[in-house]
């Protein structure tokens, strides 16, 4: 793979392939830690580390056991479960190493079981057949977008929190008509590829 | 009767896990584009949902506590990879169209709340009935949300036989020329949802107010 088209994977999947506006993954978690923008770069780091990681985990355990096997099909639980056995083993490893960082992003970690995006990007990284640096970029991208729309988005929600909207729009479906509106905006930065 | 006529509805409508405890947003929002494909979605988690909370409260007694939510991921996505092969074998439109949503199943709140909620802690009869409430309200949201964005982006209602494609039922409702494609897209896809689900808290609000007349 070349620098130019690594680069333009990686920005393509930070900008234009959004995955929560174009792929409508994470919208859980969009949902739930956008509250402050504290708790948006906490989630959007805790979830750019567990991607990362579960996605190298995911990848060599792909081509190195499964595939050599013949094992393909068991591709989807085994996968679950090295997501699920990789964000605990994060979660203890911070807590015994990294007290502090621990403080910060240990509540988020537990979520991050169920964040589909974990899963998608892993089953993604195969079904594309990305060679390693193509499976890094993708990995990468995927998480920098979620964690800079995460951002732009509190900050939004805590000016929406001060509008006097109607009582039935008022928290969760007004928050999703916003985002609505923030993927017309980034529908535009599709011409950049 | 009429009790538990109202009682089935008000789990529908308050206790919707889509619109109103909003879990399982990302299928709901990605695969209704289409009538056949929200239908597929909701068949599909409606299967998983029943099997996989009548397998949990059959073994919630000998899993031991600490280790059990493994124990439900590895049987949520057994019968995942078995539904998926199952719809790659007989319905491979279907298979294209849901695509990797299909395996995302596995990850989906409800599946796995369900299980934590009610099947690690009741009996198979109530897993049972609660697995075709919650499969109601999931299939009622995803169906709304499925014919409101095929008929604004392509002014058709149809319906398709999943195992050949052979065109059941279609009829045009809008003319051509007033579609609103936006509908197809993610925009569209964001923007009823929200609607819904204000619908939904409307409702809430309203049942909520007259029972606080009620008891006045």
């Amino acid at each position: 793979m070349t620098l130019q088209s690594w680069i333009m994977l990686l920005f393509g999947n930070i900008l234009v392939h959004n995955i929560v506006l174009t792929r409508y993954l994470g919208c859980c978690p969009f949902l739930g830690t956008s509250q402050t923008p504290k708790s948006a770069i906490g989630m959007g780091l805790a979830v750019t580390f567990v991607i990362v990681g579960a996605s190298i985990v995911t990848y060599g355990l792909y081509y190195g056991i499964l595939v050599p096997f013949g094992l393909q099909y068991m591709e989807l639980v085994m996968f679950i479960l090295l997501i699920a056995a990789f964000v605990q083993f994060t979660e203890i490893f911070m807590k015994r190493y990294f007290q502090s960082l621990y403080k910060s992003l240990g509540i988020y970690l537990p979520l991050i079981t169920t964040n589909c995006c974990v899963l998608y990007v892993a089953l993604d990284n195969i079904k594309s057949g990305y060679d390693f640096w193509g499976m890094l970029a993708n990995s990468l991208g995927v998480p920098l977008g979620f964690m800079g729309l995460l951002y732009i988005f509190s900050m939004i929600r805590q000016r929406l929190e001060a509008l006097d909207t109607p009582a039935p729009l008022k928290g969760n479906p007004i928050a999703l008509i916003t985002i609505g509106i923030m993927a017309m905006a980034f529908a535009g930065l599709a011409g950049m590829m | 009767m009429a009790a538990k006529k109202t009682s089935i509805w008000r789990r529908i409508v308050n206790e919707n896990p889509v619109f109103s405890l909003y879990l399982g947003l990302c299928a709901c929002l990605a695969v209704s584009t289409s009538i056949n494909n929200a239908l597929g979605m909701a068949l599909s988690v409606f299967v998983v949902l029943l099997v996989s909370e009548v397998i949990i409260s059959l073994i919630r007694k000998i899993v031991p506590n600490e280790i059990r939510i493994p124990v439900y991921i590895v049987i949520v996505a057994t019968l995942v990879e078995i539904v998926e092969m199952f719809i790659h074998a007989y319905a491979p439109t279907l298979y294209e169209a849901l695509g990797s949503f299909l395996s995302l199943i596995v990850v989906n709140c409800i599946i796995l709340g369900r299980a934590e909620a009610c099947a690690s802690k009741n009996g198979v009869w109530t897993s049972v009935k609660d697995a075709c409430v919650m499969g109601l309200g999931y299939f009622v949201a995803i169906m709304m949300m499925g014919i409101t964005r095929q008929l604004l982006a392509t002014g058709v209602i149809s319906l398709n036989n999943p195992l050949d494609d052979t065109v059941l039922f279609s009829l045009r409702i809008i003319p051509e020329a007033y579609t609103i494609a936006l509908f197809g897209t993610s925009v569209g896809s964001f923007i009823t949802f929200g609607l819904f689900a204000a619908l939904f808290a409307w409702i809430r609000q309203k049942q909520e107010r007259q029972e606080m007349e009620a008891t006045k």
